[in-house]
């Protein structure tokens, strides 16, 4: 142990800053996209579940496949292993987003209108604020995933811990199988607890003690 | 204050919800829209605030068509109150209250004001004002949600069935409270319902509608005194017909058909005789006509009977008496009030038709308490056949 850490060290904690690095854009770009699209297809009840399903159809393409395609098109490195991580990150964000916001109770939102709110004002001050535990368990459950595939990263020269783990599979080390995994599964994890409590801090106070209530 | 002219709404499907409705409502006037599901009043009702476009014709606020005024600056200036009460779980009791104020951008120190004002008025302590929706009782979120409408005091309120989903007790409560409180304020109201009760109870006008169109628009004690149809005697319901006759009822439906009368030219011994045969102590006295010329009792008989030999010579002339189409309720209160122990009955004509005695009341209070209506009607019936 102490002479794998001498011996790659450095490395490690460079794969590591890559690893995520390629990881947190890919989730930052998929937020961004994922939210205002959720709440857009909120808007179009009878398209939405339609365009979901499109949607979905991207989830279901091999990653493998995925970051191969993007080599013809964006050639090696960081950037199409970004992008092809960004895809997945979409749907459990989009469909959770939509979800929430659907799932915001009809009355309230009825109020919201009736008493004079924008649509803007609805989807800021009501929406949003209601369905943000929803869309928080989506943009969980997108980083778990997009840090466990990152590795794949690697595939297409986008760097990450998945370098350590084809070293090992191609030098039949299984030391830096495990110097690549057991680093990303910590980081999965850290993720997980790390986004659990932005998600505490964001969710309004009134909501919180009504889901302890009930 | 409000006018609906014209106004007709078609839905996507074709279905007409509205159909060239024509109405309107004053300034502080308190109007119940009720009718069975699918009648339209909630469709009506949310036209005036826009949360359902008009199709054809035109709704006037203040004089304003709505259609020239932008919808969400439209809806900040009339109150609106749904039925399921709908508070903003995630904001404190008085972010719900001044939420209207939020929007219209008033300072915090107005709008921390007008919370603590407004809370006052239903009874809630102010502490309240920084608690959750959660925290309170159905009652209580709907009394928040009653001074959320009131807020920025906007002259106009909707309401959607507002204490429709409380339980009986609590609606009651809540009906009674916004009463006093409408009566201190001022404010016109729209109040949809299909609880008959709560409209009666509440309404200075009511509203009822079938199918998209009114069918009458009257104050409760008209609509009960006179329904437009058969429709609105069924909607009204049998019971509450019952209920309420003795607003409308009129004195001939209830009086006792056979009064005991002596001509006024009988001679008193004939009178006295009368008298000991029926059991009674005064008679009412007809002339040949039969029409209703004076009473005649035992304590006049006896002052007078060695001086005069016939009826008409002593018997009193000035009395009270009522005619068949009078109102119960007023024939009630003379003869409560002026402690006479019956009334005589006439018809246009002053022909005499019946009596009312305290008997007869103690029946009918009697029948209203315990009987179910039927047994009074009947009764009624055949005394008139008599």
């Amino acid at each position: 142990m102490n002479e794998f850490l001498s011996n790659h060290g450095t490395e490690l904690l460079i794969k590591t800053g890559e690893h995520l690095y390629i990881s947190f854009v890919a989730i930052l770009l998929g937020v961004v996209v994922a939210v205002p699209l959720g709440i857009l297809f909120s808007r179009i009840p009878k398209m939405a579940d339609r365009l979901i399903s499109f949607v979905g159809i991207l989830q279901t393409i091999p990653s493998l496949a995925i970051l191969a395609f993007f080599i013809p098109l964006l050639g090696v490195g960081k950037l199409p292993a970004i992008l092809a991580l960004f895809f997945y990150s979409l749907l459990p964000i989009l469909r959770n987003t939509y979800i929430g916001i659907q799932g915001v109770n009809a009355s309230v939102r009825e109020a919201g209108k009736g008493m004079g709110m924008s649509n803007w004002q609805s989807i800021m001050k009501l929406e949003l604020p209601l369905a943000l535990p929803v869309i928080m368990a989506g943009i969980r459950l997108s980083t778990v995933y997009l840090i466990g595939w990152a590795t794949l990263a690697a595939f297409i020269g986008g760097g990450g811990l998945g370098d350590f783990i084809f070293d090992g599979l191609n030098l039949y080390q299984p030391v830096l199988i495990i110097a690549g995994t057991v680093p990303a599964t910590i980081l999965a994890l850290l993720a997980d607890r790390l986004l659990a409590i932005v998600e505490q801090k964001l969710t309004p106070t009134g909501m919180k003690e009504s889901y302890e209530a009930a | 204050m409000l006018e609906f002219k014209n106004v007709t709404k078609v839905y996507d499907g074709g279905k007409t919800a509205v159909k060239k409705l024509n109405l309107k409502i004053n300034k502080g006037e308190f109007v119940c829209f009720i009718g069975p599901s699918g009648c339209g009043k909630t469709t009506t009702m949310k036209m005036v605030n826009r949360l359902i476009d008009i199709s054809d014709g035109t709704i006037l606020v203040d004089g304003k068509d709505i259609k020239q005024q932008d919808p969400v600056q439209l809806r900040r200036s009339i109150g609106y109150v749904i039925q399921q009460i709908g508070l903003m779980p995630h904001m404190t009791i008085k972010e719900n209250i001044v939420l209207v104020g939020t929007l219209l951008k008033w300072p915090e120190e107005k709008k921390n004001e007008r919370a603590k004002e407004l809370i006052k008025l239903v009874g809630l302590p102010t502490e309240y004002l920084d608690k959750y929706p959660h925290e309170l009782s159905g009652g209580q979120q709907q009394r928040i949600g009653v001074l959320r409408a009131l807020a920025v005091n906007p002259p106009l309120i909707l309401m959607d069935e507002p204490f429709g989903a409380l339980d009986p007790i609590t609606r009651d409560a809540l009906q009674d409270e916004f009463k006093k409180l409408q009566k201190e304020l001022h404010k016109t109201i729209i109040f949809v319902t299909h609880d008959m009760d709560e409209a009666l109870k509440l309404a200075d006008r009511v509203v009822i509608m079938r199918d998209g169109e009114v069918v009458q628009a009257d104050t409760p004690e008209e609509i009960l005194r006179n329904p437009a149809n058969e429709f609105v005697e069924e909607f009204l319901g049998k019971e509450r017909l019952i209920q309420g006759r003795p607003d409308v009822t009129t004195v001939g439906q209830i009086m006792e058909g056979t009064p005991i009368t002596v001509q006024e030219n009988e001679s008193l011994k004939n009178a006295i005789s009368i008298m000991r045969d029926k059991h009674v102590d005064s008679l009412l006295v007809l002339d040949q006509q039969e029409k209703l010329v004076g009473f005649i009792d035992i304590e006049i008989i006896n002052l007078n009977y060695k001086k005069a030999t016939l009826v008409n010579e002593v018997m009193e002339k000035e009395f009270l008496y009522v005619e068949k189409d009078s109102l119960l309720r007023d024939t009630v209160h003379k003869i409560l009030r002026r402690g006479v122990k019956y009334v005589p009955v006439v018809d246009e004509e002053k022909k005499l038709v019946g009596i009312v005695t305290r008997a007869t009341l103690a029946n009918l209070v009697y029948d209203t308490i315990w009987g179910d209506g039927f047994d009074v009607e009947e009764h009624v019936d055949l005394e008139i056949a008599k």
